[in-house]
């Protein structure tokens, strides 16, 4: 029996869907052995009210740990909770994800418990004793399986593969202290700047609209928001070639340097498909690119691929899709 | 104002890897290395620190066989003060190894700025700058695409899914880098001829046991080939067939 911890991930007072899958990952592992999960979750007063979702994705136990030091993401007094409740806890392995907030606590709550880790991994698996991940290397083009010797394993999931599965318990809450005094962490978050309300993130649309230099010039870039908005629930997302030309901040660069994605739909519009931009959305379901020349490295991994001019397609696929999702 | 920075050296990414016999390392044959671009980025933030304060030093630290060298030579060329090479047979997999070493090189190093690259493609582990941080317990902010220091504070932006962060921190502090921060320069001849006589030191690295280990490398799998559906906004329809019937995601 091995019990797993799962860091279920919240921002500004929600939860974050890494959040679910964190814990459905570490509701497969604990089933494999017949153990517990146990998620922590971290927030200002009121964050308690989030415990019944997790519960709901198959935590047996969710430890709540509120201070008003937490309204911003805290990492040095969030990665001390986090520590001492897996260290008090005597879990096999501990979960985080592997998105900015996930990237950053998973290093260091290993450095504070002095175990080894391996972030961004796309499965995971106990088998007797041992504990094995796989995770991409070398901008993708390589997949190694990992084994992490000492107890806990510290381990971050990438973001979208683990969807989230209910599964419910009891989700037994209790209360934890912080360790020490959250107010008092030498780093601390001053503002969150949220881009323009309402917009899908990157990391959790299912459908990713991404533009690059074919476009030929930053107004034109409307062609893909027209498209994103069509869709509904899709992102858009852009190639180095046009956030180094300041058509659309880093923040939404896919690739070796950038985001990694891995929604259900990539479109790929006015994209030659460098290999640097292929590190970021590879592994999409399914990918579809618009390019004017047949010969673009792009078709070697798009499903569908349409031969043309992106500013003749681009209206077109836009009317066809709005009229494809009417009534939904 | 004293800056150390960790750089990598880091294959090309551009090339079909392929597996070595013993099924856990790669065939290095006809790869060709360079500094990690995100620590590219670290050692230009520390350039520019410098020169804003006037003066100061930057010092640049490498773990690995002797083929880094040549990645801290690049560094030097571009401006560095001078190179400390930590040997080892090869660059370990083991993100808490790297730290452990490194850590203890620079724990009495009186620096007020350790940088770090956010990431390195290789390993992919985006793990090393705050372990570091931990071992030696100094206020760290990860993945920075923008830095102000003044007065023994300093501020950065984080980037986040569809957000930014704006922190504070106190100096001594340990920071990664994303891109955004900054554009790296390239080393210039007279560049290249001066880092030829700046001190490298080189000595043995403190490698600690392994945490973690390569069971097995694998290419992932093909993706199965792609159709072209048609040309120009005639195919659009059958594009539309396919993603209802076929792809289902429509
Ligand atoms: C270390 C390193 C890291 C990098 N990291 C990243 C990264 O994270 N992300 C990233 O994206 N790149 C990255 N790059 C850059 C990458 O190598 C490419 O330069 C970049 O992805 C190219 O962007 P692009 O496809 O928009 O432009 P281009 O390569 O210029 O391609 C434009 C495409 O548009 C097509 N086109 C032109 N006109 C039209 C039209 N009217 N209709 C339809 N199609 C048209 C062309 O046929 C062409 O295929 C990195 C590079 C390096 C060296
Ligand atoms: N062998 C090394 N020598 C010096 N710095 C390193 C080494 N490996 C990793 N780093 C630093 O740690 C960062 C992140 O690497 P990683 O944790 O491997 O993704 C790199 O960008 C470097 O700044």
């Amino acid at each position: 029996m091995a019990n797993i911890f799962a860091f279920a991930e919240a921002r500004n007072g929600e939860l974050r869907k890494v959040a679910l899958e964190t814990v459905t990952a570490a509701r497969k592992l604990a089933d494999a052995t017949g153990g517990q999960v146990h998620a922590l979750l971290v927030g200002a007063p009121g964050i308690a009210s989030k415990a019944e979702q997790l519960a709901q994705h198959g935590a047996d136990v969710v430890m709540v740990c509120e201070h008003a030091g937490f309204t911003q993401y805290n990492p040095e007094a969030t990665s001390a909770v986090a520590a001492d409740r897996i260290k008090s806890g005597g879990f096999r392995a501990a979960l985080f994800s592997t998105s900015a907030q996930g990237r950053d606590l998973a290093p260091r709550v290993a450095g504070k418990l002095r175990v080894g880790l391996v972030t961004d991994v796309t499965s995971v698996e106990l088998s007797g004793d041992t504990f094995t991940a796989k995770h991409p290397i070398n901008i993708g083009k390589v997949v190694s399986t990992i084994s992490i010797a000492g107890t806990p394993a510290i381990v971050s999931i990438r973001p979208n593969t683990y969807a989230p599965v209910a599964k419910a318990k009891p989700g037994t809450v209790e209360n934890v202290a912080p360790v020490g005094d959250p107010s008092a962490a030498r780093v601390v978050v001053k503002e969150l700047v949220t881009g323009s309300g309402g917009k899908l993130d990157l990391a959790d649309a299912p459908v990713v609209i991404a533009g690059g230099r074919g476009l030929k010039a930053k107004e034109n870039y409307k062609l893909v928001e027209d498209l994103a908005d069509a869709f509904g629930n899709a992102a858009c997302g852009a190639t180095r070639a046009i956030t180094d030309d300041g058509w659309r901040p880093h923040s939404d660069q896919i690739g070796q340097t950038g985001r990694l994605v891995s929604p259900d739909l990539y479109v790929a519009v006015g994209i030659s498909g460098a290999v640097q931009h292929l590190a970021g959305m590879k592994t999409s379901k399914t990918i579809v690119a618009i390019n004017k020349d047949r010969e673009a490295p792009i078709f070697k991994v798009a499903d569908y691929g349409i031969v043309g001019d992106a500013f003749e397609v681009m209206p077109v696929l836009t009317a066809a899709v709005k009229e494809a999702r009417k009534g939904h | 104002m004293k800056i150390a920075v960790c750089i990598k050296r880091v294959p090309d990414m551009d090339v079909r890897f392929k597996i070595a016999g013993d099924g856990t390392s790669l065939d290095e044959t006809g790869v060709k290395f360079d500094l990690n671009d995100f620590d590219a980025w670290a050692v230009e933030a520390a350039l520019q620190l410098k020169e804003k304060a006037g003066s100061g030093e930057v010092v640049v630290l490498s773990l690995g066989p002797n083929a880094v060298q040549e990645t801290l030579r690049k560094a030097l060329s571009m401006g560095a003060d001078r190179a400390v090479h930590l040997q080892a047979d090869k660059i370990p997999f083991d993100s808490f190894v790297i730290a452990s070493a490194l850590a203890a090189e620079l724990k009495d190093g009186g620096y007020d700025l350790i940088l770090f690259g956010k990431l390195s493609p290789d390993s992919s582990n985006a793990a090393t700058g705050p372990i570091v941080a931990e071992l030696l317990d100094l206020p760290c902010v990860t993945a920075i695409s923008r830095l102000d220091i003044a007065d023994g504070r300093g501020t950065a932006k984080r980037e986040l899914e569809g957000a930014q962060e704006i922190v504070e921190f106190p100096l001594p502090a340990v920071l990664t880098t994303d891109e955004g921060l900054n554009a790296a320069r390239y080393p210039s001849l007279k560049g290249i001829m001066a880092a030829k006589k700046k001190p490298l030191e080189s000595k043995p690295a403190a490698l600690g046991e392994p945490t973690v280990k390569i069971e097995k490398l694998e290419m992932p799998p093909e993706r199965a080939a792609g159709k072209i559906v048609g040309e120009g906004a005639a195919a659009v329809p059958e594009l539309i067939r396919l993603l209802q019937t076929e792809a289902k995601v429509l």
